[in-house]
């Protein structure tokens, strides 16, 4: 079928949705990043500042230290995630008893709730009565540890808490990555005399390794955004040290009202992610697309 | 000795995944003293008074209601809604449906703060913050990239001659996508609708935002926010989550295979 008029009408609903609520408000982000306007300061008004909040934004050292935290956190949270899960799809992707079973177990982090997993780990972080403490100190409830308000281990703690319930979500993307490998090659391999590790290095990884790119790429966007773990477990505390840019921005616009300064945060969060996007569309989308229009 | 190592990974990766979720589950059945116990206690008296508190005294019945209302209703819209414009990008050839993929994968990827300020906005303006609509409205349009790239994906895997044949026959494109698409595409529809469900089941960020109001508000955001002032009321948090997350693991167990294709052929985030 062809000619785009009559393709318009199955198209429009979604379209006027994503210009609505997506299009829309980013183009709004931009405008009000320009003017002062804070909400608990209604007798300023709304006053055009030009650059001034993103000049604000350069010296914030609060802004520049969740920069840095979100940069750590990223980077960490992904290269285990995707490492982790490298050591899943490899597990199940060979044939034994009870592999649909363990299957279906892995996806079970991926599956609760973001909050749900907070409070569990907030929990298990626990400084009284918590089993990360038993675990580490058994009875000696004096020498007990309460990451979630020190300073050094919060972060940690946060970082433990995505990395258990994402690595299942990697090891599905690199699971099909490891799929696509025929088996010949294996086997031709065998014959040859190569030793497990060989083919390992030798034909699995250089084949896999496309997924396992797709894999960190979706992670590192998607912990960009990293938000539900460190609103229920700690606020972005201690002392500012798991403040991370989307709980800022959160803060400084809706529990501040400071909008003009507030968007100026998000469209830096938004730029940072975008510059992320387009890596990951001229790395995959255009694949994809060619594979189904060649297929 | 690979035997051994290999069981060994297969236990590690199941007890990494099970165990701190299936820790908090017996939280649930324990009572007060058994929560704070050291050493603590692995097997729960199985006291179910702390579903009764939440039920009773933190009203979680209602966040079920919401929860089920907001995510079923996103769902069912977006899936209506995305078969539409799939339909459209599956057989209509024109320039800009590439495009349009490229934008829904592009404001998939959008950070939520960074529209979240005008979407209040828009919501507060409209009078819908504090309602069903809104947080659904919000919903939609969060979970449409997903949707649309998925049916999107099925929909080409669909062979096109039965359908040709009904157009000849004098269906209308809409008919063709009502009468023969839908049925054949059932599984990827089916896929896809669970994908939207899970994530908008699961959603905090806007959730948060739209709904202030307690009687409103869903699962996600009662117990992020669950009340507590000296003590946490861990045994009824507990509870509370483990309602939560059951239809989800309920349908992980059922549907595992559906949920991995969906996420590996879509190649979009869940």
């Amino acid at each position: 079928m062809k000619g785009h008029r009559s393709a318009f009408p199955f198209l429009f609903p979604s379209l006027l949705f994503v210009l609505v609520f997506s299009l829309y408000p980013i183009f709004e982000s931009f405008r009000l990043s320009f003017y002062r306007l804070i909400l608990t300061l209604p007798w300023l008004g709304q006053k055009f500042v030009g650059l001034e909040n993103y000049g604000d934004l350069l010296t914030d050292p609060v802004a520049l230290n969740s920069l840095m935290t979100t940069m750590i956190f990223v980077a960490v949270t992904a290269v285990s995630e995707v490492m982790l899960g490298l050591g899943m799809a490899l597990i199940l992707n060979e044939s034994f008893r009870g592999r649909g079973l363990l299957r279906a177990i892995v996806l079970i982090p991926w599956a609760i709730p973001t909050v749900v997993s907070s409070q569990m780990w907030r929990f298990i972080f626990n400084d009284r009565y918590g089993l990360f403490n038993f675990l580490l100190f058994g009875e000696k409830t004096s020498l007990y540890l309460a990451p979630l308000a020190d300073p050094q281990l919060a972060l940690m703690a946060i970082m433990t808490a995505d990395i258990w319930k994402t690595s299942s979500f990697a090891a599905l993307i690199i699971l099909a990555g490891l799929q696509i490998i025929p088996d010949e090659l294996y086997e031709a391999a065998s014959i040859d005399g190569a030793t497990a590790w060989q083919k390992f290095r030798h034909i699995t990884l250089p084949l896999v390794k496309p997924a396992l790119l797709l894999a960190l790429l979706f992670r590192t966007i998607d912990a960009f955004r990293v938000f539900d773990l460190v609103f229920v477990m700690t606020q972005g505390g201690p002392a500012d040290t798991t403040n991370v840019l989307q709980f800022y921005g959160y803060k400084k616009s809706f529990a501040e009202g400071m909008i003009g300064y507030g968007s100026a945060i998000s469209v830096g969060v938004f730029l940072f992610s975008l510059m992320l996007s387009l890596v990951y569309i001229r790395l995959i989308g255009a694949r994809i697309l060619e594979r189904r229009e060649t297929a | 000795m690979k035997r051994l190592f290999f069981s060994l990974g297969v236990i590690l990766i199941g007890t990494f995944s099970l165990l701190p979720f299936l820790w908090f589950v017996l939280t649930s059945w324990k009572d007060p003293t058994e929560i704070t116990a050291i050493p603590p206690q692995i097997i729960p008296s199985f006291h179910w008074g702390f579903y009764r508190s939440a039920l009773d005294k933190y009203g979680l019945l209602g966040y079920i209601r919401n929860s089920a209302v907001v995510a079923g209703a996103a769902t069912l819209i977006s899936i209506a809604i995305g078969s539409l414009a799939a339909y459209a990008l599956s057989r209509f050839h024109f320039s800009w449906s590439r495009l349009y993929l490229m934008l829904l994968l592009c404001v998939s990827m959008f950070p939520q703060i960074a529209i979240a300020g005008p979407v209040w906005r828009i919501l507060n303006h409209l009078g819908w913050l504090n309602t069903y609509h809104g947080i659904v409205a919000a919903y939609i349009s969060l979970s449409l990239p997903l949707a649309i790239w998925i049916l999107t994906t099925f929909f080409k895997e669909l062979p096109y001659e039965i359908e040709e044949a009904a157009l000849v026959d004098g269906c209308t494109p809409l008919q063709a996508l009502w009468k023969v698409v839908f049925p054949l595409a059932a599984p990827g529809i089916f896929t896809a609708s669970i994908l939207v469900f899970i994530h908008a089941w699961n959603e905090f960020f806007f959730a948060l935002l739209i709904l202030t109001y307690p009687g409103l508000q869903t699962l996600p955001v009662g117990i992020a926010l669950f009340p507590g002032e000296y003590t946490m009321p861990w045994g009824e948090i507990a509870a509370a989550s483990t309602i939560a997350t059951l239809p989800l693991i309920f349908l992980t167990l059922v549907f595992q295979r559906r949920i991995v294709r969906g996420l590996s052929a879509g190649a979009v985030k869940g």
